[in-house]
């Protein structure tokens, strides 16, 4: 029997129909998960859902290598067993059932709640021995940032164990969503994490899209990949910024946060917002880009490319950087597949992932965007590959500008038929972004499920922190730079 | 005139340490392309700080109130030891030593008083400063025994009494690069830590004190600012041979300002350390101070 063989097909973005999906008992249903992990399948989302007569399951995997996913549901059921301990990617999805449904896991390590537990209500993991010390950071952090939970053990400096308790931005993202789509919906998706607006919104539209049974024009699809690598952009160099902050050299997080703002305005001037919010909505994008505003583009990436390169020497040239950055926070290969880690933080640690190619949707269907990876999977790698993925999207966005596709930058799309399941994956800067979204007899959604890469990271910042010193865990941190709202939704 | 000097003395070192850290984040600021703040922001934030009350958590005890005053009150004392731009009125054979066991009750209260706060951060800062500390001392230790075996004298006026580079330039030099690695250290500075971050995890020096406000903060600040003084005063006169009389300020204050303008160079143009490879920049100090040791005793 093939892996796949009790598994519903479809390619990202698309839309097919509930009634085509199989619906299997619960206990073939986490065998068929096993057994497509097992030929090499990634666990995009696992999440619960109403179904007739009580609350089944519903699992997204990905073939990276054919691009193709695959959709499997469950019949209702009262208990499911645990995959985590055979499949340690789905443990937190696990528990997120466990938390927010009336399916019970069994055998799965610890069921501690995801979003809705705070720590006072929540035991911690706690190490014994003299020596032994415990340090707890957080919700309410020195700088600004989200809040957070950290829990340390340590021996000395050193790091045993480290505990991450998230859950204090939930916000109930997903419920909002649910019955539309309405007017606010597009909003909403855009502040599932403040930082990947373009990246949230692009995954919504493509799956309203899908849903209509329409794609946006090209030039609306260009526009929203330039947004989206605009914002790529951004954030990697604003990481850069923040990195070198972390580590005492000013003058060059100095530099790298002016850089930012360059691009940021460029968003800005394409949408009249520094986030690109209110740019990317159903049917294409919001805003055109004139013939203009792409020559001072044009001009104004040849001159950013100049900078970055300038930039990033200095900081990568430096002896003490490298000193800091090197060996510090290393994840390995066999713990970031394991983990099933997306993104930036994947790549960094060697897996070939990269959505925009394994996946293409818009205009990655067309042009190509060079995927980059790293072998060490330290902050010095996710460090390097946020300069390399940034010179690769200055390209990318290079020429792109100076040949926008013609067109319309919006289409028209009709409302979402009815009684379908929609699945999109989006690179986003830091990594795979999912949203399944399923419609009613109405064609209104009657789940509206998300993703966000920080899901599946927030596990490889505790394992990267193994045997670490505690000194260096802000860098570390820092390095993967992962989103809370975008974790607690 | 022993009186004047005293006087003379006194005046500088109630007035002039707050602006060393002006001058260090004003270079800091040009090496990043900002404005900075004021190089007088330091005695603003102190001037505030004395104006305010302080808050005390319950759970400390009186070590807690005592560590600022302790650590000021010695390093008050040491600085009456330090020459300046002239000798110090209240020297005497011996006082170098006097002058390192001073810093390290400075040192110690704000340990005790960091420890007392029961905060596992400020555990963690203690633990931090008590390691890098007993490396840094060895060589303040050595650079003195160097400086005794060339000048003959025990006290500071005298070890520090006037740079001689024709007949000890090579020791000087050694002396002069351990002891500025020193000060880099005991002065809470990059490489060996960041005191502009906010980051509580990676704080030696400054994650000591979270829990002090109002004119303990206050005391904290003028101590560490004194403090930064007193190192530089030491290796002002050990590097810069000083005229007399009013001109012999001029160089002084030149110097000084100079080196704390250097620490801000030092500051924009490399990274920290990670916490351990300190050790290892501590044990180069060691080294040079113990090489000028057997240049002296050739």
């Amino acid at each position: 029997m093939s892996p796949t063989s009790r598994l519903r097909a479809l390619r990202s973005p698309g839309a097919v129909e509930l009634a085509s999906i199989p619906i299997v008992p619960i206990d073939e249903f986490r065998a068929s998960v096993l057994r497509a992990a097992k030929a090499g399948l990634r666990l995009c989302a696992l999440f619960s859902r109403a179904a007739e007569g009580g609350t089944g399951l519903c699992a997204v995997l990905a073939d990276d290598a054919r691009g193709l996913l695959y959709v499997v549901f469950s019949e209702p059921a009262k208990t499911c067993r645990s995959l985590a301990c055979e499949l340690p990617s789905a443990h937190l999805f696990e528990r997120e059932i466990a938390e927010s449904s009336d399916v019970e896991v069994e055998g799965h390590p610890w069921l501690k709640p995801v979003r809705k537990g705070f720590p006072d209500s929540v035991a911690f993991f706690r190490e014994s021995g003299a020596e032994i010390h415990e340090v707890a950071v957080g919700p309410i952090h020195a700088g600004i940032i989200e809040p957070g939970h950290f829990r340390f053990q340590c021996h000395g400096e050193t790091v045993h164990h480290l505990e991450i308790q998230l859950g204090y931005q939930h916000r109930g993202v997903e419920a909002l969503l649910a019955g539309g789509p309405d007017r606010r919906s597009a909003f909403i998706a855009e502040s599932i994490s403040g930082d990947t607006a373009i990246g949230h919104a692009t995954a919504y539209c493509a799956n309203l899209e899908a849903l209509a049974g329409v794609r946006g024009g090209l030039r609306g699809e260009a526009l929203r990949a330039a947004a989206l690598e605009l914002e790529r952009l951004a954030n990697h160099i604003g990481d850069l910024g923040a990195l070198s902050n972390d580590v005492g050299f000013l003058p060059v997080a100095a530099y790298f946060g002016r850089l930012r703002g360059e691009f940021l305005n460029m968003l800005a001037a394409l949408s009249g917002n520094r986030f690109g919010r209110g740019l990317v909505r159903p049917g294409g994008a919001a805003f055109d880009l004139t013939a203009g505003m792409a020559a001072d583009f044009s001009k104004r990436l040849a001159q950013a490319r100049t900078d970055l390169n300038a930039v990033s020497g200095l900081l990568f040239d430096s002896a003490s950087v490298i000193g800091r950055f090197d060996e510090t926070g290393a994840v390995s290969l066999t713990t970031a597949r394991d983990l099933g880690l997306v993104g930036l933080a994947a790549r960094a640690s060697g897996l070939d992932l990269d959505v925009r190619r394994d996946h293409p949707h818009g205009l990655y269907r067309f042009r190509h965007i060079p995927a980059v990876k790293m072998e060490s999977g330290d902050v010095y790698a996710r460090a390097m590959l946020r300069h390399l993925e940034s010179l690769r999207s200055l390209e990318f966005l290079e020429e792109l500008v100076a040949d926008l596709p013609r067109g319309a930058a919006r289409g028209a799309y009709p409302a979402p038929r009815p009684g379908l399941l929609a699945v999109c994956l989006v690179e986003g800067w830091r990594g795979e972004i999912c949203h399944v979204a399923e419609t009613d007899g109405e064609g209104r959604f009657r789940g509206y499920r998300i993703v966000d890469p920080s899901f599946h990271n927030w596990a490889a910042v505790a394992m990267a922190m193994r045997g670490g010193e505690i000194s260096d865990f802000p860098l570390c941190n820092k390095s993967f730079n992962l989103s809370y709202a975008g974790h607690d939704l | 005139m022993n009186v004047l000097a005293a006087f003379e003395n006194g005046a500088v070192l109630l007035l002039l340490p707050p602006l060393l850290p002006g001058i260090i984040g004003k270079t800091k600021a040009v090496f990043g392309g900002r404005k900075g703040p004021p190089f007088l922001q330091s005695y603003h934030d102190i001037l505030k700080l004395v104006g305010k009350g302080a808050v005390y958590s319950r759970t400390t005890t009186a070590m807690f109130r005592l560590g600022p005053v302790l650590s000021l009150a010695a390093l008050m004392v040491a600085g009456a030891l330090v020459p300046l731009a002239h000798d110090s009125p209240t020297s005497f054979p011996g006082d170098a030593l006097l002058f390192a066991y001073l810093l390290g009750l400075a040192r110690f209260a704000t340990m005790a008083a960091a420890l007392d706060a029961g905060s596992s951060f400020e555990g963690m800062g203690a633990s931090r400063e008590a390691a890098f500390s007993s490396l840094a001392e060895p060589a303040l230790v050595l650079a003195l025994a160097a400086l005794f075996r060339a000048t003959g004298g025990l006290s500071l006026n005298r070890m520090f009494g006037g740079a001689q580079w024709s007949v000890s330039g090579a020791g000087l030099v050694l002396i002069g690069g351990g002891l500025f690695l020193v000060l880099l250290s005991e002065n809470s500075r990059i490489p060996f830590d960041d005191p502009a971050t906010h980051l509580e995890l990676t704080m030696i020096h400054e994650v000591m004190t979270l829990d002090h406000g109002g004119p303990d903060l206050a005391f904290i600040l003028y101590g560490s600012s004194l403090k930064l003084l007193l190192w530089s005063s030491l290796l002002v006169r050990l590097l810069v041979p000083l005229p007399p009389g009013a001109l012999g300020w001029a160089v002084w204050t030149g110097g000084v300002a100079a080196l704390a303008a250097a620490v801000g160079v030092v500051e924009s143009s490399m990274a920290r350390l990670k916490m351990t490879r300190v050790p290892q920049v501590l044990v180069l100090a060691v080294c040079a101070a113990a090489f000028a040791v057997m240049l002296a005793l050739k």
